[in-house]
């Protein structure tokens, strides 16, 4: 009897995710003995630099924390604040976060689905390498990006860590006639929009389905941005209160990111394809016939139709920033004063990578004393290390140049966001 | 023909900065009284190759990564080279400088002419100042740029008198 070899593969630098991370997978013959998903990039220490700053600093501070996402980092904390401090928004108000929302989600989309995951299903190593056979593909991604990012600019003052949000609304809103100059681009978006869908349907995606605890947002009347309870598909129904009690984050050695998790239960998803899951019936009609077109099954559990359910979150965005664009009306002030109180507030928005948490204690001075956040990525990785375990054992017999290939698509299906170093990966294969 | 001179860079990033600097001393040389739009940028891709849509002549500056000889400029004519990896400094998602390059070869974006100026850069580290090498380099690119501009000679190559 031939003793089975064990193999070790290891990316050492994981491509086209958002940070540092790497990637080791130990087999022997088919059977995984071990899979880490190691994210190396240092600690960055925002909660506790956040400690002893005004509350009315942290909408420009927290958005640092991601070039791809600061409209989300904005948002959990301007709700956790103005929760805390008892404030409630003009109705104006919410409609335009929906907004720069809309145009966060459809740049930050566009982008993971044509720059970043679309070359994975195509054969290529990186979006400019397939942006030479298909030019005016790319071309349409980068309008769609562009057409994102014409919201945030407009509404946030620039396209990268925008400076208009504020805790009780915005510091200037735009008026009728500035988003108005949206309508043309973003009438264009929405049939982008729907040919991105149609045309990644079309990808050949490995037969992969797991039983995920699916974690989202849900609104009784609306798909989900700011507001909601927490929802899960089985049974999880909780405010955002709450969130500390049904969920913990582990310290693993292999990673600078906690590991999230439901207390009592397990690893969970979050993101496009828990969003969608949980929220499939709120979903205007155009959105819910593309994903019927497209092939969609509901529940959606096979993570590499992610990219399906991105782009139908594209389709989504792009007709809710019409519509409420359409419907806009500015509000009589743009913002409610806040007086400071020594409060606590907590609030979760959904982050285009998913459900982002944020807890905040002030003082009777208005100055934060403690500050927890806990983004979709580090809620996801449990779950993608999980999804690796099973996925390798059916692509073992491969080379290894191809499992780790398919490997890197798995990890990519999540969109991971931990800021990103090369396009190259060193794959070490070690044989007994 | 319309020129536009974009320098790239984070100023909390030591001499990643070198670009912005550029734009900082072309400014004070009173460049932009020529008629020349000079702007600073992150670098971050997409938004880069929108800065150069519509222009003819465009000259970018960016700092390159650390090979032992800091402050040397190096000078890449977009349509005749290819520009080298690992040698500009990624921003987010590892899009940067070289991908908008790259990206706009393969897609025909590429203004008529591209001209990128490198600057080795020697500290990269969060907070820390421009390092003198850089400094110096930033001032003779600056010096060269505005000539060329009041000359409405576009430099093609860095004078090797310059050179280090």
């Amino acid at each position: 009897m031939s003793k089975q070899q064990t193999r070790t593969i290891k990316v050492d630098i994981l491509a086209r995710v958002e940070g540092e991370g790497a990637l080791y997978v130990k087999l022997k013959g088919n059977q995984v003995l071990d899979v880490k998903l190691k994210i190396y990039e240092p600690p960055r220490f925002f909660e506790a630099f956040l400690r002893g700053r005004h509350f009315s600093e942290l909408p420009d501070l927290v958005a640092r924390i991601c070039g791809i996402c600061p409209i989300a980092y904005q948002m959990s904390a301007v709700h956790a604040i103005e929760r805390a401090l008892g404030i409630g928004i003009d109705p104006a108000v919410r409609q335009l976060r929906r907004l720069f929302y809309c145009g966060e989600w459809i740049e930050s989309h566009a982008l993971h689905v044509y720059m970043l995951h679309a070359p994975d299903f195509l054969g290529y190593p990186d979006g400019i390498a397939m942006a030479r056979d298909h030019q005016a593909i790319v071309q349409q991604g980068l309008r769609l990006k562009k057409a994102g990012n014409g919201i945030v600019s407009l509404m946030g003052g620039r396209e990268i860590h925008p400076v208009s949000a504020a805790v009780g609304g915005f510091y200037k809103v735009p008026s009728k006639s500035a988003l108005k100059e949206l309508v043309d681009e973003l009438t264009w978006a929405l049939d982008a929009s729907l040919a991105t869908a149609h045309w990644v349907s079309g990808f050949d995606f490995p037969d992969f389905e797991q039983d995920y605890e699916f974690v989202s947002l849900f609104h009784p009347e609306e798909y989900p941005f700011n507001e909601g309870r927490i929802v899960s598909n089985r049974g999880l129904d909780i405010d955002a209160t709450e969130y500390e009690e049904s969920f913990t984050e582990q310290h693993v050695q292999h990673s600078n990111a906690l590991h999230s998790v439901l207390r009592g239960r397990d690893s969970y998803m979050v993101g496009p394809m828990a969003r969608f899951n949980l929220n499939f019936g709120k979903l205007p009609d155009v959105a819910q016939q593309a994903a019927h077109d497209c092939g969609l099954q509901i529940p959606c559990r096979n993570p590499f139709r992610s990219i399906v359910v991105r782009a139908i979150e594209l389709v989504f965005a792009c007709h809710e920033a019409l519509r409420l664009i359409r419907e806009y009306e500015p509000p009589p002030v743009p913002r409610a004063q806040a007086a400071a109180r020594a409060s606590t507030g907590h609030a979760a928005t959904e982050a285009p990578r998913g459900l982002l948490y944020h807890r905040y204690v002030l003082d009777q001075d208005g100055l934060i004393t403690s500050a927890k956040i806990v983004p979709p990525t580090s809620q996801n990785q449990k779950r993608i290390e999980e999804d690796l375990r099973h996925f390798v054992s059916q692509v073992a017999t491969r080379p290894a140049e191809e499992i780790t290939w398919k490997c890197e698509q798995a990890v990519r299906n999540y969109d991971p966001c931990i800021s990103c170093a090369t396009h190259f990966l060193r794959l070490q294969l070690e044989r007994d | 023909m319309a020129l536009r001179i974009i320098g790239c860079g984070n100023f909390d990033r030591g001499d990643d900065a070198a670009g912005l600097l550029v734009v900082r001393r072309l400014h004070a040389l009173g460049v932009d009284a020529l008629g020349v739009e000079i702007i600073g940028h992150s670098g971050e891709t997409f938004s880069l190759m929108n800065c150069w849509t519509g222009y003819e002549r465009v000259i970018l500056i960016d700092a390159t990564a650390p090979t032992g000889t800091p402050g040397q400029v190096q000078v890449w004519s977009a349509h005749a080279d290819r520009l080298p990896e690992d040698t500009f400094p990624c921003s987010t998602h590892a899009f940067g400088v070289r991908e908008a390059v790259e990206l706009a070869r393969a897609m025909n974006y590429l203004p008529p002419i591209l001209l990128i100026y490198g600057i080795e850069g020697k500290r990269f580290f969060l907070g820390a100042p421009p390092s003198p090498e850089v400094e110096c380099a930033v001032a003779s690119v600056a010096e060269q740029l505005a000539m060329a501009v009041s000359n409405s000679v576009v430099p093609l190559h860095w004078p090797q008198e310059l050179e280090k």
